[in-house]
């Protein structure tokens, strides 16, 4: 009984939410609000053109070249500045003004620098998602426990294998928390670095669909790009979590 | 025959400038297959001197020697707390100690001394406290160590696990006799265990006694005789106390 609540509850909600919508849209009987099945109908129609999937993969291909980047760098800077404190003194200022320095004009700043084209589109969603990605690991870096290190050292275990036993398990959940976030941030920042200066994927579709004023296209997209997110989520990551933390009581 | 010869080891000094002496002028001579106690009051430096011969301190004036291996001896380190790695279960956390993995027998044979075969699939997480103590003591055996040090390893366990582990150790190193070098701030549990016995006197850090345990092997179960040394050994050096 307690599992089958458990299962059902998410579902209902999604239920309650679409008939919210469908009477809000009955109510307004506006173009501005078309209703769920209108909505449905542009998805379908624009998976079957090939358009959805097209222009979703473009900005998804976008999503995993730029998000690796900064995560492989993130992973590597914030263990360096984690484990070395004279580093971490001269570059903490740094972080503070990367980090407070506006999407917008970073990806402003990437195009009239490095021209409307791809690798400046990465750079732009790089640079914004990589001092995130620092600030995390490095707090993870700091925590690491010491006793462990030492256990490592007086038994000889060698650089490639306290990284793999020793250190990696310990930032895991950080690199975790730091994939999460990350994805959600990077995401909305490529939809921007689209509409202000590239001509496929999702962002460049929206700007058009907003000039048309066709809100039921920008809601076909939308619902498109979250499911994939979500499919994300319960498929790679949920189970990626599970795996990982078996030796918890 | 290891030969420990501390000139001297410098602390810095707490809320002041400067600094303090831990051990100053320490000479110590283990033979090969020997177990010794170190017996001292707690914050005398006994981890720090540890610390030293394990090669994790290196800031010091004076030198360790391993005789036979002057450049890399293998050291098998029991630390106070466990220190198992909780993401690993028990075998893999004794494995991964060992250079080579070819010692899968020899795993075997110590997890059944230390009478925990069925749980060598186990994450730390699941043992008790005494059941951890021994998984690190394996540890510390499985790497065939030219040394075996140990610091408190059965502090905090109650009195009838602390004399198991015990006498379980001693099985285990009458079959591998490892140099041990076994520091304690409890007097019962030193005679309990050693050939010899270290008393070591605090700031700085100096040898104030060293002696053989007289009591045959056979008889340090005996609760009576390890109590009338202790008071003899009390009542001789009343800096003990």
């Amino acid at each position: 009984m307690l599992i089958s609540l458990r299962t059902a509850v998410p579902g209902l909600s999604l239920l309650v939410l679409l008939a919210v919508w469908q009477l809000l849209a009955v109510y307004l009987n506006s173009n501005n609000l078309p209703a769920p099945l209108v909505v449905g109908n542009v998805f379908w129609q624009g998976c079957l053109s090939g358009q959805i999937p097209y222009h979703l993969g473009v900005t998804l291909l976008r999503l995993i070249v730029s998000f690796s980047i900064a995560m492989l760098l993130g992973c590597a800077i914030g263990i360096v500045l984690g484990r070395n404190k004279k580093l971490d003194a001269f570059f903490d200022n740094w972080l503070i003004i990367f980090l407070s320095i506006p999407a917008l004009v970073t990806i402003i700043l990437c195009y009239v620098w490095f021209g409307l084209t791809e690798s400046a589109a990465i750079l732009a969603v790089v640079i914004n998602k990589l001092p995130n990605v620092i600030v995390t690991i490095r707090e993870g870096a700091r925590a690491l426990d010491q006793d462990l290190l030492e256990m490592a050292r007086s038994y000889r275990f060698g650089k490639r294998k306290t990284l793999l036993h020793v250190v990696w398990p310990q930032l895991y959940p950080y690199i975790m928390g730091a994939t999460r976030s990350g994805l959600a941030l990077v995401w909305k920042i490529i939809l921007v670095v689209e509409l202000l200066g590239r001509s496929n994927g999702m962002g460049y579709q929206l700007h058009l669909f907003f000039q048309l004023f066709d809100v039921a296209s920008i809601l076909a997209y939308t619902i498109a790009f979250v499911a994939v997110i979500q499919m994300l989520e319960l498929l790679v990551l949920k189970p990626l979590d599970t795996k990982a933390q078996r030796w918890r009581r | 025959m290891i030969a420990i010869d501390i000139k001297s080891k410098m602390y810095p000094a707490k809320g002041r400038a400067g600094h303090h002496l831990a051990i100053a002028e320490l000479q110590l001579l283990l033979q090969s297959g020997e177990f010794v106690c170190l017996v001292g009051p707690s914050g005398c430096g006994k981890t720090t001197l540890l610390n030293i011969i394990a090669d994790l301190d290196r800031d010091y004036e004076g030198s360790v020697n391993f005789k036979q291996h002057q450049t890399h001896p293998k050291i098998g380190y029991v630390f106070q707390n466990p220190r198992l790695l909780p993401w690993r279960t028990v075998r893999e956390n004794i494995e991964l100690a060992i250079e080579d993995n070819s010692s899968s027998e020899n795993i075997d044979a110590l997890l059944e001394v230390m009478q925990l075969t069925q749980f060598q699939h186990v994450y730390p997480e699941r043992l008790s406290l005494g059941m951890s103590r021994r998984v690190a003591i394996i540890r510390g055996f499985a790497t065939n160590p030219d040394m075996l040090l140990m610091d408190e390893p059965f502090v905090s366990l109650d009195a009838p696990t602390a004399r198991q582990v015990r006498s379980l150790l001693i099985t285990l190193w009458q079959q591998r006799p490892h140099t041990v070098l076994f520091v304690t701030h409890d007097l019962r549990e030193a005679i309990a265990l050693a050939d010899r016995i270290v008393f070591l006197a605090a700031a700085p850090m100096k040898v104030i006694a060293d002696m053989a345990v007289p009591i045959p092997r056979s008889e340090r179960d005996d609760e009576q005789a390890i109590e009338t040394f202790r008071q003899q050994l009390l009542h001789d050096y009343p800096a003990l106390k």
